[in-house]
């Protein structure tokens, strides 16, 4: 493997409490670009509190959360963090304090999309519609925020025709081009799942967020999906950060794995090196320390 | 509920016919029953003044056993068809693309019709009668097309449950009231301020409002209604409370008014004066401002701001997932669903014979009959609302038609009584025959290959 690259996403003493429950408890951990990183553990570790963290959609109660597409220097997210303000623009270098963007401007102005839990899609729109939703923002600069639009100016009917065609890309890289105009919540669950991937891709991000997208899948599918989540890595300068209960997903394809337990992390690093930590063993199964090596054995199949 | 548990008893009766008649019988007693409870109150006993101008009991005992009777007989077909139907009703899909073509020409009929409309009633009915068709029916249900359509864009496409709708059709109304009574403007000028300033009244109402969902939205919308209304009646030096403000400028033809004199629109065109042609003009008026209601409405299906309203009504999670303002996207649904409301009321009121506006035209009711035609007619659906809108505005004028009705009924008989009876019928049996309204399925923005109509069981309706 390459040199170890920048990070991309640096997560620091991020803590959420909801009421007397901690669900994240002071962790600390960091997603390089081009990595896949996976967030594991066990039911309740509070990984999906990370990632409704992450792409704003709540508001932890203390800790940063840095993302910085360009090179890392911490003068400037000293210098950011000291002016009050959540986010950097382009010609500055961008950079974004996340714990200080709202939901919607972290996916609008620092790209990271992504998938829920429990799938989120548009049931009675079309596969197709679900996905040109997604481009929505540059579509409404191209509509001049329809007044343009409007009056059915070239300029937006060229850009409609752009989004489509991403749309057509997407929709054959998850196979789903001859559903485009089927409704999404006819779908069956395994193709809303590769949808609601293929939806979050159609925003361009440069962070990817998948919540568990083995869920549910046959081994069929889980294998499309290692092959897809790969390809997404590769050739589209996109970051992943990934959960999920899948070990054989995880271990296959992850470049960087995180353990949660108990919202603390137990556990950092190569899938190899997590795999093989008695720790980790141990928050999976709950099972004393003598009976680790002999449950190991069955996770490393 | 009770249809359902109904239609189980039914299917449980032991097999044959005998068993399911004498199930459904039973059923449509206990119908029946119910009938004869609600009746009773309501249609048993009148109270009247006799010539001693003392009030007396009215008893109306045949009307009860009438209402009885229909009631237990309805349901009784009802269970009936449904016990013999050949197979269990199948669900409803869409017919997709075939019956496209059809829905068009319906559509394109329809249009053609409007068009000819008052001259269609001149040549049938005369010009006496022509006025009475085009103003009291064509005229009004227009109105409550265009504001169907313009809460059609905050309830059907946004998703937003808006019950005081009526306030932009008021602040619309009195904004030209005002407008004209103390700067002295005329209606072509007030008509766009109008529509600005009950937008404006939108994005404001919006604001704090919008954070709310589902039902506490529709209290709120439901209160600022009523406020409307209530600073009507009460801000007298402004409003002139109850009494309303009269003598607003009635529509020119393009600064020539319709009046008998040397500068009228008659004289102007050498033509003789009659006072149906102010009502003809103001029927295209009201066709071309709803017409353009319906155009901005559909173009706006197939921009990003419409999408996004309803991606919204879907799942406004998802939205906001990616990267799309939720609080904007409803601000302009609010904005753009007043600013119709807003143009109609102007309209409203320079419509009226005498060009006067009250508060009394702006109650709670208006909300909800706007409402009733927008959930009738289907969701979202601009030919569903339309349709809504010719039945339920339409079907009441038609009330005030049948006189005939007396020659059954007695004398004393009046329809128009039975206006809201009428319509709480006609409410509840299009819900049960299609509990999406009249047009329930939607037709996507965008296609690749084919266009198919969304079954309506798929098409979400909004939380807030
Ligand atoms: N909005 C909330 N309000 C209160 N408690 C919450 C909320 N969201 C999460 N929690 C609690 O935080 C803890 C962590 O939940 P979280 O959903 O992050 O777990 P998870 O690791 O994603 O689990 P799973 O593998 O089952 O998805 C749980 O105890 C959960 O009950
Ligand atoms: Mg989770």
């Amino acid at each position: 493997m390459a040199a170890p690259a920048a990070p991309l996403l640096t997560v620091e003493h991020l803590t959420m409490r909801f009421g007397g429950l901690v669900a994240i408890d002071d962790l600390s951990f960091s997603a390089r670009r081009g990595d896949i990183t996976a967030v594991i553990g066990p039911n309740g570790a509070g990984k999906t509190t990370v990632f409704n963290c992450v792409t704003g959609f709540y508001k932890p109660t203390s800790g940063c959360m840095v993302l910085s597409p360009g090179e890392r220097s911490d003068p400037a997210i000293a210098q950011l963090t000291a002016s009050g303000r959540g986010w950097r623009a382009a010609r500055a270098g961008e950079l974004f304090l996340l714990e200080r963007m709202r939901d919607f401007q972290i996916a609008r102005r620092a790209k990271v999309a992504r998938t829920f839990q429990n799938i989120r899609l548009f049931p009675g729109m079309t596969v197709l519609e679900n996905l040109i939703v997604a481009q929505h923002n540059a579509l409404m600069r191209a509509s001049g925020w329809t007044i343009l639009g409007l009056f059915g100016a070239p300029g937006y009917r060229k850009a409609e025709r752009v989004a489509v065609e991403r749309a057509k890309y997407w929709l054959d890289r998850v196979a789903l081009i001859d559903r485009a105009d089927d409704p999404a919540g006819d779908l069956p669950y395994g193709a809303q799942r590769r949808l609601e991937i293929a939806r979050a891709m159609c925003t361009e991000p440069q962070l990817l967020c998948l919540d568990e997208p083995a869920a549910g899948l046959n081994p069929r599918e889980s294998a499309d999906l290692k092959a897809l989540l790969t390809s997404i890595k590769t050739e589209h300068a996109t970051s992943i950060l990934l959960i999920e209960h899948d070990m054989s997903v995880v271990m296959e394809i992850s470049d960087h794995v995180v353990v949660l337990d108990y919202g603390q992390k137990i556990s950092d690093g190569t899938p190899d090196a997590v795999r093989n930590d008695p720790k980790v063993v141990a928050a999976y199964l709950g099972v004393e320390d003598e009976e680790v090596e002999q449950v190991e054995a069955e996770i490393a199949r | 509920m009770a249809t359902q548990a109904a239609d189980v008893r039914v299917a449980d009766a032991p097999r044959g016919r005998a068993g399911a008649i004498a199930a459904a019988v039973k059923d449509a007693s206990g119908t029946a029953l119910l009938a004869l409870g609600l009746s009773f109150p309501i249609l048993a006993l009148r109270t009247e003044q006799n010539m001693a101008n003392q009030l007396v009991l009215d008893q109306r005992w045949s009307y009860v056993a009438i209402a009885v009777l229909l009631a237990f007989l309805a349901r009784l077909l009802y269970l009936l068809r449904l016990a013999f139907a050949a197979s269990p009703p199948a669900p409803r899909i869409a017919a997709p693309a075939a019956d496209r073509p059809a829905l068009r020409l319906l559509t394109m009929a329809g249009v053609l019709l409007l068009l000819v409309y008052p001259f269609l009633a001149l040549a049938l009915v005369g010009r006496a009668g022509a006025i009475k068709w085009i103003d009291n029916f064509a005229i009004q249900i227009l109105i409550y097309v265009m504001l169907g359509w313009g809460l059609n864009i905050v309830v059907g496409l946004a998703g937003l449950l808006d019950l005081g709708y009526v306030a932009f059709y008021a602040i619309g109304a009195y904004a030209f009231a005002l407008l004209a009574s103390h700067y002295d403007l005329g209606f072509w000028v007030c008509l766009p301020l109008a529509g600005i300033l009950a937008a404006f009244w939108g994005v404001l109402l919006g604001f704090p409002v919008l954070r709310l969902r589902g039902d506490y939205l529709a209290i709120v919308t439901l209160a600022f209604g009523e406020i409307i209304r209530l600073v009507a009646i009460n801000w007298v030096d402004l409003t002139r409370g109850y009494a309303g403000i009269s003598g607003v400028p009635r529509a020119t033809f393009f600064g020539l008014p319709f009046e008998d004199s040397d500068q009228g629109f008659a004289a102007f065109f050498g033509l003789e004066f009659a006072t149906i042609h102010r009502t003809i003009f103001l029927f295209y008026v009201i066709l071309l401002m709803a017409a353009i209601t319906n155009w901005v409405t559909l173009r706006l299906r197939r921009l990003p701001v419409g999408r996004a309203w309803e991606a919204l009504r879907e799942d406004e999670t998802a939205c906001r997932s990616l990267g799309i303002n939720t609080t904007n996207t409803k601000l302009t649904a609010f904005a753009l669903g007043a600013m119709f409301g807003g143009l109609a009321g102007c309209f409203y009121v320079t419509s009226r014979g005498q060009g006067f506006v009250t508060p009394e035209s702006f109650t709670f009711m208006e909300s909800a009959l706007i409402l009733a035609i927008v959930v009738l007619g289907g969701l979202g659906s601009q030919v569903g609302v339309a349709i809504a809108a010719v039945v339920l505005i339409g079907g009441t004028e038609l009330l005030r038609e049948l006189d005939w009705t007396k020659s059954i009924f007695g004398r004393d008989f009046e329809p128009t009584h039975y206006r809201m009876l009428l319509f709480g019928l006609a409410m509840v049996l299009v819900m049960i025959w299609k509990p999406r309204g009249v047009i329930s399925t939607r037709i996507p923005s965008i296609f690749l290959k084919q266009r198919r109509a969304v079954r309506g069981d798929l098409v979400g309706e909004g939380h807030g």
